[in-house]
C-alpha cells in the first residue's frame, strides 16, 4: 500500500485529573500530571492517509486540502489552547493522549475524505508516543 | 523473522509539470511545486528476513549500502530528476511516484530477503511510503 505521511506541529496544556474523582485520588493515578493548573507539551502529530494515486498527477491525495482540513479540525482548536477547559469532550474526559488520538481521529476521519485516513500518530514528548488505526 | 531499516540521503531537484497542460492549468493544480526546487531526501529501506545461523545477520549491511548507492545515490544525488531519469520525463516526479519507482527498482535487490517498506521523507514534513500487504 502506498500513503502518504504529513507531519503538524501544536503546542497545548492538559492536566490529567478524572472531574469526578477528588485530588487525592487523582495524584494517586495520575501523578504530577495532575498538578492543578496544568502543564504542556509540544505535540508531533503524523497524520498517514491513503487514496488512488491519480495518473497524471502522481498524488494520492491533496496535500493542500489536506493541510486546510487539519488546520481547520485540529490545530487551530488545539494550539495554544488548555484542552480540559477548550474541548467540549475534554470537559468530562481526561485529555491523555490517547484520547487526544481518538480526538483526531473523529475530527479528520470523514473530513478528508476522499483520502482515506490510516493512522495517527501523536508524540507528547520525544520519549512517549501514542499511535491509533482507527480500530 | 527480524526487520532492519537502512537509510540514505540524497540532494535533488524537481518540479511538478505535465507537459500537455498549459501553463496555468499546471500553476493551478501544482502550486509552486512548477517552479524547479530541490530536497534534502531521506529514503529508509527496511527488510525482513531470518538471520544466518552462523553470520547472525539478515543481510550484509554493506551490501545494502553498495545496492543503495548504485541504484539510488548514484542516479539520484544531486540530479534533476525530471530530466535525469528517464521514468520521470512521462511522469511527475512526487514524493508518491518517486516512492513507487523506487520499490520497481529495489523489490529484487536483496536476495535472501523480503522488502517490508520503502520510506521516503521529502523534508521533515512530509513523507510516502510504500509498505507490503503482509507484515514482517
Amino acid at each position: 500500500m502506498l500513503s502518504i505521511t504529513r507531519r503538524y506541529t501544536f503546542a497545548a496544556a492538559h492536566q490529567l485529573a478524572h472531574p469526578d474523582w477528588d485530588p487525592g485520588r487523582n495524584a494517586a493515578v495520575y501523578g504530577r500530571c495532575a498538578n492543578p493548573h496544568g502543564h504542556g507539551h509540544n505535540y508531533l502529530l503524523f497524520v498517514t492517509v491513503t487514496g488512488e494515486r491519480d495518473a497524471r498527477t502522481g498524488m494520492l491525495v491533496d496535500l493542500a486540502a489536506m493541510d486546510r482540513v487539519v488546520g481547520e479540525r485540529v490545530l487551530s482548536r488545539l494550539d495554544h489552547r488548555f484542552l480540559n477547559l477548550e474541548i467540549g469532550r475534554f470537559r468530562t474526559t481526561v485529555p491523555t493522549s490517547e484520547a487526544l488520538c481518538h480526538f483526531v481521529w473523529d475530527e479528520l476521519c470523514v473530513a478528508l475524505a476522499p483520502a482515506r485516513l490510516v493512522r495517527i500518530l501523536l508524540y507528547e514528548t520525544e520519549n512517549n508516543c501514542f499511535e491509533y488505526r482507527g480500530d | 523473522m527480524i526487520a532492519i531499516t537502512k537509510a540514505i540521503r540524497f540532494c535533488a531537484s524537481h518540479r511538478y509539470w505535465c507537459p500537455e497542460w498549459s501553463e496555468e492549468e499546471n500553476r493551478a493544480r501544482f502550486g509552486k511545486c512548477v517552479n524547479i526546487h530541490g530536497h534534502n531526501y531521506r529514503l529508509e529501506v527496511t527488510l525482513c528476513g531470518e538471520p544466518d545461523p552462523v553470520t547472525g545477520m539478515i543481510i550484509d549491511l554493506k551490501q545494502v549500502k553498495n545496492t543503495l548507492c548504485d541504484e539510488v545515490i548514484e542516479r539520484f544525488d544531486h540530479q534533476y530528476l525530471n530530466e535525469a531519469i528517464p521514468h520521470f520525463r512521462q511522469h511527475v516526479p512526487t514524493t508518491e511516484n518517486l516512492v513507487a519507482y523506487l520499490h520497481e527498482q529495489l523489490r529484487d535487490a536483496f536476495p535472501g530477503t523480503r522488502l517490508s517498506r520503502i520510506r521516503l521523507w521529502e523534508d521533515i514534513d512530509l513523507y510516502a511510503e510504500w509498505e507490503a500487504d503482509e507484515p514482517c
